[in-house]
């Protein structure tokens, strides 16, 4: 029988980033999906990054993971949200050309040394008692590997609806994967049913621009990758048009005959992208519509029309989109649709996004209950990773809530569970003003060093950046000056005897590193992008050291790891009701024990004891 | 690692109250309250002052120097005299020093675990005072929810969600159809919690809390003598009595001092099966404030049948002492008989008390509201300061907003979404 280290099942972005990873990490990996060219497919809007998704994106690339230089190759419009808010809360946008995007993943993986593609629909596990140890392919042959990381998106009993109509398939176009999902079933993993939506796809040449107005990208594209210099395909500009009374009108009349709104669907989906037929319903009062119509690529005339994802029958959608300024003539290419599909319940993952209950087997992606390419692709590099460090006998790696966007998401997967499909927000993060795109690689990269997981390249540039960061903050903190000498030097601080350092002065807003030109001169030749990481860093200083402890407080928690077979119902003095909260939940680590609703530092002491306890225990 | 500070209880001390301080900056605070001169490790007796000058209390001074200390940190007690005003104003100099902070129930032990200072049996021998602390503080948390903070808490809450999820709608749905300026509405909500904060901390209600103290219900069936046991401790004709079952319709209360703690009786209707429906509502509003009150002395000859729990610390007394025979545990208004002994018991218990749970918890709230104040305060100036530094208002909002959690209730992120998908059409 082959063999594999690591064996990732998808090649969706949550597969291709874990694929990625485990080879980066130096172990045999294959990557096995339906179809060579499904690999990078983009199943919805081909846009890639926004707020808390571009972070992703960026810690992603700190690691050395393919999406963020995926993405600048393929971007046709870049655009910085928040460009005029705080650096902490600006996200990279990037509207990307689909075609290229799937070309360039597909040879970035094709061209990944240790890292094989297979084509075929994996049907079942190979099981040797709790641990999985290979897998079985529709055409009977066996794959066996010491790890397996799971990345089948929405195909897990995938249905879709348009209008009444409902067919089995994971995405359109494509089957479920029927057998994997009994599989699963025997788990007995809990699993809960999401839904999410699609709007119809328009022919680009029969939309009517000319009253349009249109929307450019950022004169200066802001990119993902820490490693590209900029952006290679031709720009392009979208268009912007509303609904209006009459569209709403249509949509009213045919609830009844929406798959979402004739019960034909109990699904749950997103409340932050909701259908059109959500937005008429819950926000009546409002007479119209945004959409964005996006090209999906240079090389063929497909219109993404943002904004009016649906799954009313196709005479509907077409009676609507013609309502439309702009869209009186537009040709559907491919009606919109809803899908729905398995997830499992990410509560029975460790944060290694292994299954705590079957050895050896990884889940990430949508099948977690996420939605987005951003947040499969960050599971997917954690996945791969810990693939990786299985295969190895090492230890788990886990990002915490602290040092990233990646941590963020995996501790509310693993420790709250979902109500709704996940995705990323900045406001889920409560270190965001440490937690930045713009210093992602400070946070992350030497982390990924120590891993083995980054290549030459990448080290070369990021240590001497970080060189440069260090002269730069060792210059602007060494000498102090006072009250006198800055107001000399134009910069407006009261006379209060205090002496400041450089940095001390750029943590006042509106001070620049170019106002101190006249103070420190050795400041002359510090390059533009040195420059603004000193600004942004010595902004929010005074809050990060503020949360300081904080962070050390929760790193300690996150430090006591709780072993999967722990009882916590034989605990003396913990109430009824904490037990019964910890026994459901399964916290895998003091940290997460502590975020349970009603518990208190006595609680955790606790806790603790017995932790100490049983490490004794081992040790005798 | 931060410095922590607490009462913890005397028990078996009465009259004497502990603060300890435990973290690195416990000696340097100690110096500053003492005007220096404390040693590492050592036992002195210091006036206490705060930062003006003002005398606070003569204490005893233990200092303890890491590791040999009850936490495995630099530690230092201070043994006040105990009364509750000294208590609390000590405990409000403490607060206002920066890198101070209250600490949570239990967390001199967890850091006492982590520094291996306690053995594991110890701790698990901890158990039942974990217990016995959280009860207390699920008392004390149901007392101030029925009360008038409560309503006023629950208005807090719903204000700060709403401006907070309104400046995190803009920062995270910026490419969205939400309105840019927010500003207004977020100024009219912050000033309004504001306001409400600083006439609590101003010491209006807090104030009349401590002043009020501790309460003491005094129930049992009708016609068995509360009334004129109230009067008898009272020294005054405070609720009207008569001879016939039923009188005390309200609850009445009267306020006196106890061995130095201020006491609030409350002479509850008589507690009996009524249709007169006057008499039914004194009587489950009786049934209410005692259930509420700190203590309950149970004027009867058992616990059950009156309708409200026999809770821990609670006192059961035989009423009518001059007409038994057999006068242990018995009381008599009219006589006198058994009156010393049963202040005695009240002020016992009360005393144990006073030292933790209640007023604690009054200082815990008012720190927090201290604390929520100020980051309100800096909350409103970054708003001015334009959307560029919108991040760093909500950064304040979330400090404020944790800062009154032990009011207001935990506010995580789901709930700012759901307000945030309640009120804006999002999703392109
Ligand atoms: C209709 C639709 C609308 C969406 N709308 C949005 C949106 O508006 N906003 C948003 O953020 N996200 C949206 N998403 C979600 C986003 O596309 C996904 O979250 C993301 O692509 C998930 O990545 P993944 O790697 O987990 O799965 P996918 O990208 O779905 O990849 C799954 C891969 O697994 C392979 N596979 C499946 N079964 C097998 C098998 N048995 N053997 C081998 N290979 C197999 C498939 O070929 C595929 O390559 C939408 C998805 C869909 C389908």
């Amino acid at each position: 029988m082959k063999h594999c280290d690591v064996i990732v099942i998808g090649g969706g972005h949550a597969g291709c980033e874990a694929a990625h990873a485990a080879a980066r990490m130096g172990v045999k990996t294959a990557l096995i999906t339906l179809k060579r060219e499904g690999i990078g497919v983009m199943s919805c809007n081909p846009a890639i990054g926004g707020l808390g998704k571009g972070h992703l994106v960026r810690e992603i690339d700190a690691l050395d993971g393919v999406m963020g230089r995926v993405a600048d190759k393929a971007g046709i419009q870049f655009r910085l949200l928040n460009r005029r808010k705080g650096p902490a809360v600006q996200g990279p946008r990037a509207q990307a050309d689909r075609k290229i995007y799937r070309e360039e993943m597909l040879s970035e993986t094709e061209c990944r040394i240790g890292l094989e593609i297979l084509e075929g629909e994996v049907i079942d596990l190979l099981m040797q008692g709790d641990r999985v140890c290979g897998v079985v392919l529709a055409d009977g042959c066996e794959i066996s590997a010491d790890a397996v990381i799971l990345t089948t998106g929405t195909f897990l009993r995938g249905v879709i609806h348009i209008g009444n109509i409902a067919r089995a398939g994971g995405r359109l176009g494509d089957r479920p994967s029927v057998l994997l999902a009994q599989r699963l079933e025997t788990f007995g993993l809990p699993m809960g049913r999401l839904k999410t939506g699609t709007p119809p796809r328009l022919d680009g040449r029969s939309i009517d621009w000319s009253g349009l107005e249109m929307q450019p990208g950022d004169e200066n594209p802001v990119l993902f990758s820490f490693l590209s210099k900029s952006v290679s395909a031709r720009q392009i500009e979208c268009g912007i048009t509303h609904t209006n009374s009459q569209t709403h009108d249509i949509i009213e009349k045919n609830l009844n005959r929406s798959a979402m709104y004739g019960g034909h669907i109990d699904g749950i989906g997103p409340r932050y992208c909701p259908s059109i037929e959500d937005k008429i319903v819950r926000f009546s009062e409002k007479e119209s519509h945004q959409i964005f119509l996006e090209p999906e690529s240079l090389s063929d005339h497909t219109i993404y029309p943002n904004g009016i994802s649906t799954s009313l029958p196709v005479e509907v959608q077409e009676a609507y989109v013609h309502s439309i300024k702009g869209l009186e003539r537009a040709e559907i290419l491919q009606p919109g649709y809803a899908i729905e599909y398995d997830f499992i319940d990410p509560r029975s993952l460790r944060p290694s996004l292994e299954l705590k209950d079957v050895q050896g087997l990884f889940l990430a992606g949508q099948i977690n209950g996420t939605t987005g390419y951003e947040e499969a692709a960050a599971q997917g590099l954690v996945a791969g990773l810990n693939a990786a460090h299985i295969v190895r006998g090492k230890e788990a790696i886990v990002f915490g809530r602290s040092n990233s966007y990646i941590g963020v998401m995996i501790d509310d997967l693993t420790s709250r569970g979902v109500s709704e499909p996940y995705r990323m927000f900045t406001s889920r993060a409560e270190f965001r003003l440490s937690l930045r795109a713009d210093n992602a690689d400070q946070r992350l990269t030497k982390l990924g060093l120590d891993l083995g997981c980054i290549g030459e390249d990448r080290k070369a540039i990021f240590l001497e950046k970080m060189e440069q960061l260090d002269r730069a903050k060792s210059i602007l903190s060494t000498t102090t000056y006072t009250p006198t000498q800055l107001n000399a030097a134009g910069i407006g601080v009261s006379q209060d005897g205090k002496r400041r350092t450089g940095l001390d002065v750029l943590a006042f807003p509106n001070v620049h590193v170019e106002d101190l030109q006249s103070l420190i001169p050795e400041l002359c030749d510090m390059a533009p992008a040195i420059r603004v990481q000193v600004e942004y860093d010595a902004l929010y200083a005074t809050y990060i050291s503020r949360q300081a402890n904080d962070v050390d407080a929760l790193k300690r928690d996150e430090r006591h790891a709780i072993p999967s077979d722990f009882d916590f119902a034989s605990i003396i003095g913990l109430s009824n009701e904490l037990k019964q909260k910890l026994v459901g939940a399964r916290p895998t680590s003091l940290a997460q024990a502590a975020r349970i609703d009603g518990m208190t530092p006595a609680a955790l002491a606790l806790i603790l004891a017995r932790l100490k306890r049983g490490n004794r225990a081992i040790r005798a | 690692m931060d410095t922590i500070f607490a009462l913890a209880s005397a028990q078996g001390k009465a009259g004497v109250a502990v603060i300890r301080v435990s973290g690195p900056m416990a000696l340097a605070t100690a110096q500053s309250l003492c005007s220096g001169g404390l040693p590492a490790r050592g036992m002195s007796l210091r006036t206490l002052r705060d930062s003006t000058g003002n005398q606070l209390d003569d204490a005893l001074v233990l200092t303890f120097s890491a590791p040999a200390s009850f936490t495995g940190e630099d530690v230092v007690e201070l043994h006040l005299h105990g009364s509750v005003a000294v208590v609390s104003s000590v405990l409000r100099v403490l607060s206002d020093f920066k890198g101070l902070r209250l600490a949570e129930p239990g967390e001199f032990t967890r850091r006492a675990m982590e520094n291996g200072r306690l053995d594991l049996s110890q701790v698990e021998g901890l158990a039942d005072l974990i217990d016995a602390e959280t009860d207390a503080q699920r008392r004390q948390a149901q007392r101030v929810l029925a009360g008038q903070l409560g309503d006023l808490a629950e208005s807090w809450r719903q204000d700060l969600i709403r401006a907070a999820s309104l400046i995190e709608a803009t920062i995270d749905f910026a490419d969205e159809d939400i309105p840019e300026d927010v500003t207004p509405e977020v100024r009219i909500l912050i000033d309004r919690v504001q306001h409400d904060l600083i006439r609590e901390t101003a010491g209006v209600v807090i104030a009349e809390r401590i002043r009020s103290g501790f309460e003491v219900a005094i129930i049992g069936p009708p016609n068995v003598g509360k009334s004129t046991l109230l009067n008898a401790l009272a020294g005054r004709q405070a609720a009207i009595t008569s001879e016939y079952a039923g009188t005390t319709r309200d609850v009445i209360e009267v306020r006196m001092e106890l061995s130095g703690l201020a006491v609030t009786f409350l002479d509850t209707a008589g507690l009996r099966e009524t249709t007169d429906i006057i008499e039914d509502m004194g009587i489950s509003l009786a049934l209410d404030r005692a259930e509420r009150a700190d203590l309950r002395v149970f004027l009867a000859d058992s616990k059950e049948e009156l309708g409200v729990c026999f809770k821990g610390g609670d006192i059961l007394v035989h009423p009518k002492a001059d007409m038994r025979l057999d006068k242990i545990d018995s009381v008599s208004g009219i006589t006198g008989e058994g009156l010393s002994e049963l202040v005695d018991r009240i002020a016992a218990v009360l005393k144990d008390r006073s030292i933790s749970a209640g007023l604690a918890t009054r200082e815990r709230h008012r720190i927090a509201m201290e604390r929520a104040k100020e980051s309100l305060e800096a909350a409103s100036l970054f708003l001015d300061a334009g959307t560029n530094q919108y991040e760093i208002a909500a950064e304040e909002m979330r400090v404020a907003i944790r800062s009154l959690e032990s009011l207001v209730g935990r506010v995580d992120v789901e709930n700012l979404l759901d307000e945030i998908f309640s009120s804006f059409c999002l999703g392109k």
